[in-house]
């Protein structure tokens, strides 16, 4: 079973709190600590364990600049047999359809069985798996929270729905999957398993490589821009409890009682 | 020239989604002008209740009537849409577990430009459309411009629009069948088998009038402790969000949102939540939400009606304390 899984290094939500820089044409990017998304490291997670039962190998891929060879690096410390880095200054600027494109030269430059996304990246788009399968003709499932062979042809495919349901599928092979949190647990990675990949060479493809012309992918290519970011409206909100936390406390436990949230 | 919108309504059991109207109102707000066609795609006398319900809000209907979409999957409706639909048409779908399946492709495959999860509209001018999205768990908003002259596939946030319920549909009901099926149905490269129901757990979080939930914010299982002792104290359930599920800190039927359980309680305690549209999603029946969260800007903040900026942590022990001392 050859597997690829694509991953995008991210501003890690959990250590950063996300500030728009002062002229709203970005985010604050110093000193922003940033990791692979969260939902790509269950795919990886999956296609290791996936490899570990039927054999085969797995290659991780992302599409960024150099910083984005640390988050490859990682996966392979994670156990991923191959990485692959996808980088281009044409890439720049690329919209979801734009990734999908590099992404799906790449694929068609190997001999893949399965591709594996994460269901989302930290924008919530939730687009380039779909786009990549619909580009390539194969069949997609998205928000996978399992997956069994039934042979070298065939799998079958568990998809989350509201309220915890899920949908069975039985998928022919090659096909795009998108993967959903809790499928596995991932594996910590060590600082000697970190260690170990630290100087293995990690091939970088660009548009030429890729046989993809400047045009149709970064910004040119794309239809949709950002056009600035700005901070949520504050709304109605809530009305914030101030004072000492005794008096917090005080004032909260008169609203519970009051609201019922106290037996 | 009038543009075309269409809305893909979801429904079950013969009756449409919530989102059908929250449509209704997104492609007003879009283009108001605009005559906005709704599509149901089903099987059988369910779908024409459906397409009847539709038809009270939308100009048209657009039915899509077969036996394959008895269940409908996504595999198998898109090649049907892009038979019917315009090339450069605008496609609404709601961002939910199934749009989030259909969509993406659907734009490729209309070779049509794709926004995902929109919030808002802001207009559009000279074939680009000005929309809002959120990023970053909702920490902070951009505006997007998105090239609709060829068309667009969008996915509208589930409860970012208040459901239209003007009714002023011209009910008309197109059946679409013949032309979507012109294809042949696909040759089953993706096998729709069966639906898995969730376990039910020891305690029903849907009954409950008090709600104690806990986020990635409590960093550790160890931790959990103090939200067990909190909800005791209060006489309230301990239910969470979906990380803490995901490392098996919890089990599943405690999961409060659109993938987990939808609960109505009276009082609802989010601490250490974000406050996500899926965490949020799952909570109905407007209850009386406190959150604490460490961090000022958390957008649980926008929803809660009270809210305590402090470590959980620390903070919940003493609540513990002082609600125990309270009860003697
Ligand atoms: C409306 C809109 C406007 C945007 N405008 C701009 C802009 O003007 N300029 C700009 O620079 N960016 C822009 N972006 C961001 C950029 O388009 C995204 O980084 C890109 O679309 C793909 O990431 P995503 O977050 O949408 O991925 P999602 O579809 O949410 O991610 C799903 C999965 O796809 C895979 N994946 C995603 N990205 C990569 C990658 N880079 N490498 C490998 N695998 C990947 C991963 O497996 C991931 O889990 C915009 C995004 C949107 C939604
Ligand atoms: C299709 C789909 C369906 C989903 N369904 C659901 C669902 O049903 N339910 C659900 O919950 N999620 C769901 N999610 C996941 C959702 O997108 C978010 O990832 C999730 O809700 C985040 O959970 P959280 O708020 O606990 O964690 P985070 O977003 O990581 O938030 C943690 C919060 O804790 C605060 N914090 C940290 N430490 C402390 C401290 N010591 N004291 C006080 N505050 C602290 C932080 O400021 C932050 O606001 C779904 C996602 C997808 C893609």
């Amino acid at each position: 079973m050859e597997i690829l899984v694509c991953i995008k290094r991210v501003p890690d939500t959990s250590e950063n709190e996300i500030e728009v820089n002062r002229d709203g044409t970005d985010i604050e990017r110093d000193d922003l600590v940033c990791s692979v998304n969260e939902w790509d490291n269950y795919a990886v997670e999956e296609a290791i364990q996936i490899r570990d039962r039927v054999g085969g190998s797995v290659t991780v891929v992302s599409v960024g600049d150099e910083e984005a060879e640390e988050v490859v690096r990682r996966e392979m410390a994670m156990g991923a047999d191959k990485g692959i880095l996808l980088s281009d200054d044409a890439f720049e600027g690329s919209d979801g359809r734009g990734i999908a494109a590099i992404l799906k030269a790449e694929v068609k430059r190997g001999n893949y069985d399965l591709v594996l996304t994460g269901a989302q990246a930290d924008d919530g788009a939730a687009q380039v798996g779909g786009m990549l399968a619909a580009m390539l003709d194969w069949p997609f499932a998205s928000l996978v929270n399992f997956i069994e062979f039934v042979d070298d042809k065939k799998i079958k495919v568990g998809r989350e729905i509201a309220g915890g349901n899920q949908e069975m599928y039985e998928i022919n092979l090659p096909s795009v999957l998108s993967i959903q949190t809790g499928i596995n647990e991932p594996r910590y990675v060590s600082i000697r398993g970190i260690r170990k990949v630290a100087s293995l060479e990690i091939p970088v493809h660009t548009a030429g490589n890729l046989g993809i012309s400047p045009e149709s992918v970064g910004e040119p290519g794309a239809k949709t821009k950002r056009l600035d970011y700005f901070m949520p409206e504050p709304g109605e909100g809530a009305e914030i409890l101030e004072g000492s936390t005794d008096e917090i406390i005080d004032k909260l436990i008169e609203l519970l009682k009051a609201k019922g949230g106290i037996k | 020239m009038t543009r075309q919108v269409f809305a893909y309504i979801i429904h079950k059991d013969g009756v449409a989604d919530d989102t059908a109207l929250e449509m209704v109102a997104a492609a007003g707000k879009l283009d108001s002008d605009a005559r906005v066609t709704a599509v149901v795609a089903g099987a059988g006398s369910k779908l024409d209740s459906v397409c009847n319900e539709a038809a009270s809000s939308f100009a048209e209907v657009w039915k899509i009537d077969n036996p394959a979409l008895a269940y409908v999957t996504s595999e198998v409706l898109r090649p049907m849409l892009v038979l019917i639909l315009p090339k450069n048409g605008i496609i609404l779908v709601p961002h939910d577990h199934f749009g989030m399946d259909l969509a993406p492709g659907l734009s490729i495959k209309l070779d049509a430009a794709y926004l995902p999860d929109a919030v808002d509209f802001q207009g559009i001018d000279n074939g680009k459309l000005k929309a809002v999205r959120e990023e970053y768990t909702g920490q902070v908003s951009t505006h997007v411009l998105t090239d609709i002259s060829e068309g667009v596939v969008i996915t509208v946030r589930p409860g970012s629009f208040k459901a239209d319920e003007s009714k002023r549909g011209e009910g008309h009901v197109v059946d679409k069948t013949p032309e979507a099926i012109e294809g042949g149905l696909p040759a089953g490269s993706c096998r729709f088998l069966e639906i898995v129901e969730a376990e039910v757990g020891d305690v029903d979080i849907t009954k409950s009038d008090i709600l104690v939930s806990v986020g990635r914010g409590i960093e550790d299982e160890d931790n959990l402790e103090i939200i067990h002792e909190l909800a005791e104290a209060m006489g309230g359930d301990v239910s969470c969000s979906r990380p803490i599920v995901d490392a098996k800190w919890l089990e599943k039927s405690r999961q409060v949102g659109t993938s987990g359980q939808t609960v109505k309680p009276k009082v609802y305690m989010a601490l250490g939540i974000s406050g996500t549209f899926q965490h949020v999603g799952g909570l109905k029946g407007s209850p009386f939400v406190i959150a604490i969260n460490k961090s000022p800007r958390a957008p649980i903040f926008q929803v809660a009606d009270v809210g305590i900026v402090d470590d959980i942590l620390d903070f919940i022990p003493e609540l513990t304390e002082r609600i125990n001392e309270l009860k003697g």
